[in-house]
This record gives structure tokens, sequence and C-alpha cells, in this order.
């Protein structure tokens, strides 16, 4: 219980820092959705960028997010603003692959025949590819989010604020307390956003498909 | 940029032996506790919910969490740091085994029987030859995963690379960040070289693509 | 009406797909595509509706050129059928029948009937299935629906690439035999392209034979096996043996007998003696435009039945028997 002292000793800055690790996850989720979803689609089209943007998407996953964040301190100055390009550049990958993926696994037989019913482009994209490859979509909403959590926690360090800050000022002052009041609710942030988008997943689920 | 690596040679290279060290004992840890795991969970599928279940909610749990949750049980340094390793890729190893050996068709499990193999036969014999590709595959993911990740763990003194980052974020000297990011890709996308290889190499020989 | 003038298709590198495909599909009439996988038979279909372009010549639909239409618009008029079914996942097995009188702006009550009346011709009531999911249903099923999207706009044209293909012998069978009473009821112009040569016997009003992009004959079933074009046609449909056996079969040799059961449609067919020779039976009903025979004996007792569909399956199966027994060239 010696370890939860902090909760109850300060509550006001536990509350402060959760808002802005929220709010440094919200945006970057919802920059990076509305990036990555076009692109994904437009990828999805031309097959030679494909191929491109899987290698250079790899390629990117081998820097540390917290190389990623130093290297925008100098482009960007510290704070806010490149926290959220560092966390937008980690969250639009997983977007990115799984629209990819779940539009081109779709049966091919299934588009064939909207073609061949007379269905536009659009109307295929609309009301075949989006609604079948949703759940796929959802899922990599849901790792987005959960990684953008977590990295979040490191912004901390050029000055974003966060959860991440009780855990590096707990380290440094061996104070345990205040370390758990950092790392207590980031990890059941990230749980919690893991199950919630999971339901939400489920449910956007088109019926016909539910095991 | 990367006038610091020629300016440090000694030092960056002391600094990824610490940092492959501490990788490559976690991995290794990481097969041997993951694979009979993921064993177990493959012939006991009552246990399946109990452990994937647990070992997704650690894969959830942000990697800078997870290090202040061993602190006060291990203190700062390697343990803390290769223990979150190995807790980290357990998802990755256990679902891969898992999913190589009941991925092994029911046929050749029945004929198998029918020649009067007992099931330890049979795993040793069949269901875990036929995995390997599989598990290494899962290996692959997580050493790639884990040389990231490690780079965390410079700030609870376990060493590595990642000294070089937090060094270069504090004092604000970008080419300090590019000695310690650039090592730990080029050692990501070695690791993920050689792995393949290695894959390759252990796949039985019926199951080599024909070239 | 459906009109191939000069057709060609080629692809880079002078791979010939069709090589100046010649003919007509009239009003009304089912014609079946039939060859060796790599014939042409799939791309020829797919010109009908612009799912694939010719190099060379023209398609007309109704006398009018494709290639001068909107293909989204021709497509919403001509049905089509696939081997892979293609129904949407997503979609109720009622909202894939549906599907083109929804594009084609159609009242939500007017395509709901539609799509009622449409499974109820299928053999899947609507009652029961109309609310059901695509994968809760079996293959068969499926491409019951599939067939019953296609008719949903009331296409004048239909377009079946090996729709029965994908099913068991057995359900195949079925389906055949409920596309003979679909296509007697709607009278589309159909072009049906298989592999399957028992199939092109059972449903052809012709058979197109194609080989290497070349139509090589296009006429009825009768012809085809009397007056094979040439060698190649002679031994796709089975050498000289179907026809000969014919010779010798009579129609009490593959009559169904009664089993005591005399339905009313039997009772108003025409009636055959069991000692008729196959090929005579044939010609009699191509002649008369008759399915069903009922088959008396010389004291004139009915003894059986004898259906168009029993012969038509019999010179299928004598003509794939042997045709698969003959080396290949």
């Amino acid at each position: 219980m010696e370890l939860l002292s902090f909760f109850y000793q300060q509550p006001e800055l536990v509350i402060k820092l959760l808002g802005e690790h929220l709010l440094l996850t919200f945006v970057a989720v919802g920059i990076s959705a509305a990036i990555a979803l076009p692109f994904a689609i437009l990828i999805t089209r031309v097959p030679w960028l494909t191929f491109l943007v899987m290698g250079a998407a790899n390629l990117s996953q081998t820097i540390p997010s917290l190389a990623i964040l130093g290297l925008c301190i100098p482009l960007l100055g510290i704070g806010f603003k490149p926290a959220i390009v560092a966390l937008v550049l980690r969250a639009m990958l997983p977007i990115v692959i799984n629209t990819y993926v779940g539009i081109s696994e779709i049966d091919p037989a299934v588009i064939e025949a909207g073609r061949g019913m007379g269905m536009r482009s659009w109307q295929i994209l609309t009301a075949v590819e989006l609604p079948l490859a949703l759940p796929v979509i959802m899922a990599g909403l849901r790792n987005a989010t959960v990684i953008c959590i977590s990295v979040a926690t490191l912004a901390a360090l050029i000055g974003a604020g966060g959860l991440g800050e009780l855990i590096f000022r707990g380290v440094a002052m061996v104070d345990q307390p205040m370390l758990m009041a950092g790392a207590i609710p980031t990890a059941l942030l990230a749980i919690l956003a893991d199950v919630l988008i999971g339901r939400l997943e489920l449910t956007l689920t088109p019926q016909g498909m539910r095991q | 940029m990367l006038d610091y690596i020629f300016a440090h040679p000694n030092e960056i290279l002391e600094l990824t032996r610490q940092h492959l060290q501490i990788t490559a004992v976690a991995v290794i840890l990481s097969i041997l506790i993951g694979v009979p795991l993921g064993i177990l969970v493959a012939r006991t599928r009552s246990l399946q919910p109990a452990i994937l279940g647990t070992a997704s909610l650690l894969y959830t749990i942000p990697s800078l969490a997870l290090f202040a949750f061993l602190i006060p049980f291990l203190g700062l340094g390697d343990k803390s740091t290769i223990l979150a390793l190995i807790l980290y890729s357990q998802l990755t190893i256990i679902r891969n085994t898992v999913v190589g050996i009941q991925g092994v068709s029911p046929g050749i499990i029945e004929s198998a029987t029918g020649m009067g193999m007992t099931r330890a036969q049979i795993l040793t014999k069949v269901q875990l030859p036929l995995a390997v590709p599989l598990i290494m595959a899962g290996v692959r993911t997580v050493t790639v995963m884990d040389i990231g990740i490690a780079t965390i763990a410079a700030f609870i003194g376990a060493g590595g690379l990642g000294v070089l980052i937090y060094n270069g974020i504090a004092r604000l000297y970008p080419e300090m960040i590019v000695a310690g990011a650039l090592p730990v890709a080029v050692l990501a996308l070695l690791a993920d070289f050689i792995l393949h290889r290695v894959e390759d190499f252990l796949r039985p020989r019926g199951l080599k693509a024909v070239r | 009406m459906i009109e191939f003038q000069n057709v060609t298709k080629s692809y880079g590198g002078g791979v010939v797909v069709l090589d100046g495909l010649n003919f007509k599909v009239n009003e009304g009439e089912l014609v079946v595509l039939i060859g060796p996988s790599g014939c042409g038979k799939t791309t020829a279909l797919k010109l009908i509706n612009r799912l694939a372009e010719p190099t060379g010549g023209r398609v007309l639909v109704d006398g009018q050129d494709v290639a001068k239409q909107d293909p989204v618009e021709l497509r919403r008029r001509i049905g089509y059928v696939i081997q892979q079914i293609g129904l949407f996942p997503h979609m109720t097995v009622g909202e894939n029948v549906a599907l083109v009188p929804r594009l084609k702006n159609w009242s939500e009550k007017k395509r709901r009937e539609r799509a009622r009346d449409l499974l109820d011709l299928v053999g899947l009531p609507a009652a029961t299935y109309e609310k059901r999911y695509p994968r809760e249903l079996s293959g068969g099923q499926q491409q019951r629906v599939g067939v019953a999207r296609a008719l949903a706009a009331d296409p004048s044209i239909v377009l079946m690439d090996e729709p029965f293909g994908a099913v068991d012998p057995i359900t195949r069978r079925q389906l055949q035999f409920e596309m003979r009473k679909i296509q007697s009821a709607v009278r589309k112009t159909i072009v049906f392209v298989t592999h399957d040569i028992a199939e092109a016997f059972l449903l052809g009003d012709r058979i197109g034979l194609m080989r290497s992009g070349r139509l090589l004959q296009l006429a009825t079933p009768e012809e085809v096996l009397r007056q094979p074009a040439d060698d190649f046609v002679k031994e796709f449909v089975g050498g000289d043996n179907p026809w000969r056996k014919l010779d010798f079969l009579r129609v009490r040799d593959v009559a169904q007998p009664l089993n005591g059961d005399t339905t009313n449609a039997l009772q108003a067919a025409p009636r055959i003696a069991d000692s008729t020779l196959l090929k005579d039976a044939l010609t009699r009903m191509s002649g008369e435009h008759a399915e069903l025979f009922a088959v008396v004996d010389e004291a004139g007792n009915p003894t059986g039945s004898l259906s168009l569909m029993s012969v038509m399956e019999l010179i299928g199966e004598l003509a794939s028997e042997d045709s698969s027994s003959t080396p290949a060239h």
C-alpha cells in the first residue's frame, strides 16, 4: 500500500498528466488515421507503390521510438509538437498495414462480381471493400492506440508531459510511489484502450461475417 | 551527422556489446520459457485462455511502465531489463509455437497414430519439426523487437546503445542520438537478415521451396 | 441478341487469346461455349460485359457496339454469374439479390418484392432464406442466390462462367435441372461457359466448341454429335462412341421405371414404344419439342418414362467417358 501513497498525496498531478497523456494519444491517433487511411487505399490501387511503402515501413520499424523522439528536437524543438510528430510516425504503420491487408485480402471473386454487376469503383470501395475490411482496419487502430499510449510515456523526455514524467522522475529520485503513480495508470490505460476498441471491433464486424 | 560515431568508436563498440548481450540473454531465456509453454498450451486447450490471455496482457503494457513495475522487485539494471524483455516476448513465441503445432494437418497426426507412435513421439518427431519454421519466425520478430525496446532500458541503468540516445536528448545533441539510433537500426536489420537465413536452414528439407 | 464480328484479342508479346470470332446468339437462346482450358471461352464471355476489351473487331449487344457504351450501364443490363459466386458476405441473401435494382434506384418495396420472387424461383423460399447470410448456406444454395442475383434487374442477357464448376456432382446435376426449368420460365439470352461436356449437352440450345481462340463449330447438340466439324470436335464429344451407342441402345435401356406412381405430367406426355432406338427418340424429341415421353410396351401398357434430360445426361456421360480415355493432343 505504501507504493500507492503518491496517488492520494497528489491526485491532481496524476490526473493532469493523465489528461496530457490522453490528449497526446488521441491527437496522434486522429492525425495518423486521417493520413494513413487514404494512403492505404491508394496503395491497394497502385501495386508498385505497395512494394515501396511496405519496404519503407519495415525499415522504419528498426528505428527505436526513443530515437525518433530525440531526432524530432532539432527540427521542431521540444514540447507537444515534436512529440505528436514522433507518435504519428509510429502509429501510421499499423493503420496503413491493416487497411491494406484488410482490403487486399477480400476474395477477388466478390470484387469481380461487383464489377460485373455494374458497380462503379467508388461504390465497390464504400459498399464492399471498406465494410468488409472494417474489422481489420479497427484492429489496426487499436494497435496504433496502444502503441501511442506506450510511446507517449517517452514523450515526457522531450517536455511533452504525460504520465511518463512520473516514471522518469521516480527513477531519478528513487521514489517508488511516484514511479507507480506513473506506471499503473499507463498500464491500465493501455489495457482499457485495448479492451474497449476490441469491443468496438466486434460491434463493427458486419453481421454476416461474425463467427 | 555521423561525427560522434567516428570520434568515439570504442564507446560505441562497448555499448553495442552490452546491447547485444542483454538482447541475446533475453531472447534465449524467452525461447526456453515460451516454447515449452506453447507446447503445453497446444496440448492442453483448457489452459489456452489463461496463458495466452496473460501473455497478451503483458504485451499490452507500455514498455516503460513494465520496466517500472519490476524495479521494486529486482532493482535497477540488467535483471529488470531482461525480465521485462522476456515477459514482452512471451505472447509472440507462445502463439507461434501453438499455431505451428496445431497447424500440422490432422491427417498427418492420424496416420502417425495409426503407425503406433505415442503422443510424445508424435510431438518430438512430427509436430515440433514441422513447427520449427513458425517458431523461428517468432524468434526473429521477438529479437528485432527486443533490440528496439532494450534502448529504453538504458534509463534504468542497464547500459546499451540507449545510453547515447538518452544523453543525446538530455544534452540536445543530435549527433549523439544518431550514434545510438543508427547502430540499433543496423543491429535490428542484421538480426532480421541472419535469423531469416537460420529459419530457412532449419526448415525440414521436405518443406523447403523447390528452386 | 449478341453478335461477335471478327473479334480478336491478344496480349503484348504476341499471345493470341481470341482469333477472329464470328457468331450470333439469338434472343432467348442458351449457347454453351466449351473447350479445353485456355481456349479463350471465358475471355470471349468477358468481352460481352466489357470486363475485357477486344484488340480487334466488334461485339454487339442488341445491335449496339459495346465499346461505345458506358461499361457500368452496360453491366447493369446484363446478368453475370461466376464460378466463385462472389456473394457479398456482409449482406443478407435478400440484400445480395436486390443489389442491382438498388444500383438502379428501384423503390425499396419493388426491389424487395423482386428479390423474394426470385428466391422462390431458384428454389430458396424467401420466407426462410431472405434474412440469412451467405456463409450460412451450402455451396449449391449460394450459387442459387448467385443466379437469382444475376436475374434481379430482369436483364435480357445473362452471362454464366462455369457457374456450377465448384459444387459437388450431385448438387451440380440438381442445379443443371433447375437451370433448365428457370430458363424455360424466363427465356433469357444466355451465354454459358463450361468445360463439362455433359453439362453442355444438358443445357445448350446450341453448343460452341472452341480451341486456341477459334470457334470450331456452333450447332445444336444433336448436330455436333451427328456431324462434328472436324476431328478435334469429334474427339471432344467422345469420338464415334456416343452416337454409335445411341444406335444400339433402345428406349427401354434408359427409361425410368414407373414405380407404381403416375404423375399428371406423364399422362399428358406423348407416348413412345420401348423398343424405339434412342437415336430416333432423340430426333422425335427435338422435332416435337417434347421434354418427356411416356414409355409403353408392345401391348401399349405404360412401363416408364423417358426425359430429354436423361438422354442428354447419357450422351454427356458417354462423351466425357470417352474423351477422357483418348490421349490428349
